[in-house]
């Protein structure tokens, strides 16, 4: 059996975001990049998966949308155990960009789980996994915390509004996740990364696919007022400000 | 041309959300000249179905099935284009939830339809059609051009009001062509937690942090959130330390809201926790350190001992109400 982990390469969550060029791009100065959150704590998954023996796990292959750049971002999954790599060289235009590239690379390779994050951390659009799915004709589960296989078949829990689905699904499978899918990202030790070095990272160049949506420009959000300050031997006074001046209670 | 709007139910119920998202479909419908269509997948009774129409709805389409009782991304998406299809609906919207997210992006890829995730506001213009929606974690905002003919659109949580606008409903039963053996993730067991506000529904929150210094002080926030009939929520490191379940933790990885008010108690206000917490309208914050980032995005702000202050504060709320 084969994993496919796809990771998205995003500004470390501290960053501080600025735009140029009249805020139609990103100011990419300085910024650190990073694995997607929620890209990382699938691919932990993964290798957990892989690492019990009970699952005849072959490999954990890690795939990438984007240009040269990103690839320090490739090495570190492959330092924290992903067995080899593949990157498509191509700025990731949009979700159904990305999601096209990402479905022709698993036409031409055979996996049978496929995770990617809920959401990315930058544009937010909770879109490339479900499109992938669709793309594919393959079975998606969104919002996954909890994934073991049993025997061949996928047991998952998936969050819903208000509680949790334990669902079972047959492979292949998109799985989609989110936060408990594991605890804590994995972090890469001086082994792992000397390791990765040497690991596979394949290059293919992307196909002709047209986006669908153009991010024309960006807005950074009002400043807020300062903070009032309350005396804390006087909490009488805040109820006294959300009764009458915000008037939420 | 029609607005079609996937309302989804909670065993057989809707939500406020559910009324938002409808109000939300009628404005744009209003805009584009056309009608609203609401999409019912799922045993809810015909009275139910009828308040959809009271926030605007034209028609309602009920789709009840029963291998199509639980949610399969695969054969829900496949009924909603089956509907849109056939009511000839270019633009279809649904709640940015986990249901949303797992079936617009679906819709969006088989229908070639531009994708709008997350949006708060009506589209600022229809040609080209431009959306507003939050980027890099609710730091930035971005408008977004939407080429395709077709769109899917999901609605932020609780970014846009019910608006009443009552209509004279046609309610039509939709036979789609989705048989069982289409159904390919089986939902075998379903946990509920009853009679608990959900958090993302909450027009109100209380939130603990490290600041709480241990789960046996909870009491004190619980005792708070009681009395304001609040939603609990907490910081990440409280959930990763295990003190209180991940489902509560609030943040850029864990829940996004967007409450009336939120209450940060013990919470220092890391940026990944404001992501979390930036659209709610009012913020106070509670911290014994007065150079806390929280203080930076709080409306108010006390500087005190979180064990002190919050029997105080829940005292005085109480009386405030008799």
């Amino acid at each position: 059996m084969k994993i496919l982990v796809c990771i998205s390469n995003v500004p470390d969550t501290t960053t501080k975001v600025r735009f140029v060029n009249d805020n139609t791009q990103l100011d990419t100065s300085g910024i650190q990049w990073v694995i997607n959150p929620w890209d990382e704590l699938a691919l932990t998954r993964a290798l957990q998966l892989k690492e019990d023996s009970s699952n005849s796990i072959e490999s954990v292959t890690v795939v990438h949308v984007g240009e040269k750049g990103s690839e320090p971002t490739i090495r570190k999954a492959l330092a924290i155990g992903a067995d080899d790599a593949i990157r498509v060289n191509a700025d990731p235009l949009d979700a159904f960009f990305t999601a096209s590239q990402l479905a022709e690379v698993i036409r031409q390779r055979d996996f049978d789980i496929i995770f990617t994050g809920i959401e990315s951390s930058d544009y937010n659009g909770a879109a490339v996994g479900g499109m992938l799915s669709e793309l594919l004709g393959y079975p998606s589960v969104s919002a996954v915390s909890s994934f073991e296989m049993e025997n061949d078949q996928a047991k998952i829990i998936r969050e819903i509004d208000g509680g949790k689905e334990q669902i079972s699904s047959s492979l292949p499978l998109v799985v989609i996740a989110q936060k408990g899918i594991a605890i804590e990202p994995r972090i890469a030790n001086m082994r792992g990364i000397m390791m990765a070095r040497k690991k596979k990272l394949e290059v293919v160049e992307p196909v002709e696919t047209e986006p669908m949506v153009e991010f024309a420009d960006y807005q950074l959000p009002q400043a807020k007022p300062p903070c009032k300050m309350i005396d804390p031997e006087n909490v009488q006074e805040l109820v006294d400000v959300l009764q009458n001046e915000a008037k939420v209670i | 041309m029609a607005i079609l709007v996937y309302t989804e139910h909670w065993d057989g119920q809707f939500k406020k959300s559910t009324f938002e998202l409808v109000s939300y479909a009628n404005k744009l419908a209003e805009m584009a000249n056309t009608q609203t269509v609401a999409l019912s997948i799922g045993d809810v009774e015909e009275d139910n179905l009828r308040q959809l129409a009271d926030y605007g709805a034209d028609k309602i389409v009920s789709v009840n099935q029963q291998h199509l009782t639980y949610l399969d991304n695969q054969a829900y998406t496949s009924v909603i284009q089956q509907v849109a299809d056939h009511e000839g609906a270019d633009i279809l919207v649904m709640a940015h939830n986990n249901t949303g997210k797992a079936l617009a992006p679906r819709l969006s890829a088989r229908m070639k339809a531009g994708l709008g995730s997350e949006v708060k506001e009506l589209p600022s213009s229809l040609e080209p059609f431009t959306v507003n929606k939050k980027v890099f974690s609710g730091k930035a905002f971005a408008n977004v051009r939407l080429k395709a003919q077709k769109k899917v659109l999901t609605l932020a949580q609780n970014s846009y009001g019910m608006y009443e606008n009552t209509q004279e409903p046609v309610i039509e039963n939709f036979e789609p062509e989705v048989t069982p053996d289409q159904v390919q993730t089986k939902v075998e067991d379903v946990e509920k937690h009853r009679d608990k506000l959900l958090l993302t529904d909450a027009d109100l929150v209380v939130s603990g942090g490290r600041g709480m210094k241990s789960p046996d002080n909870w009491d004190k926030l619980e005792a708070l959130a009681d009395e304001l009939g609040a939603a609990l929520a907490c910081s990440r490191p409280v959930s990763d330390e295990g003190w209180r379940p991940h489902e509560e933790h609030t943040g850029q990885t864990g829940k996004i809201i967007a409450p009336d008010l939120y209450i940060a108690v013990g919470i220092s206000g890391a940026i990944q926790h404001i992501a979390g917490v930036s659209e709610a309208k009012y913020v106070v914050a509670i911290n014994t350190d007065q150079d806390a980032p929280i203080f930076d995005v709080a409306d108010y702000g006390i500087v005190g001992d979180a064990m002190k202050v919050l029997p105080e504060l829940t005292q005085a709320f109480r009386q405030a109400r008799s």
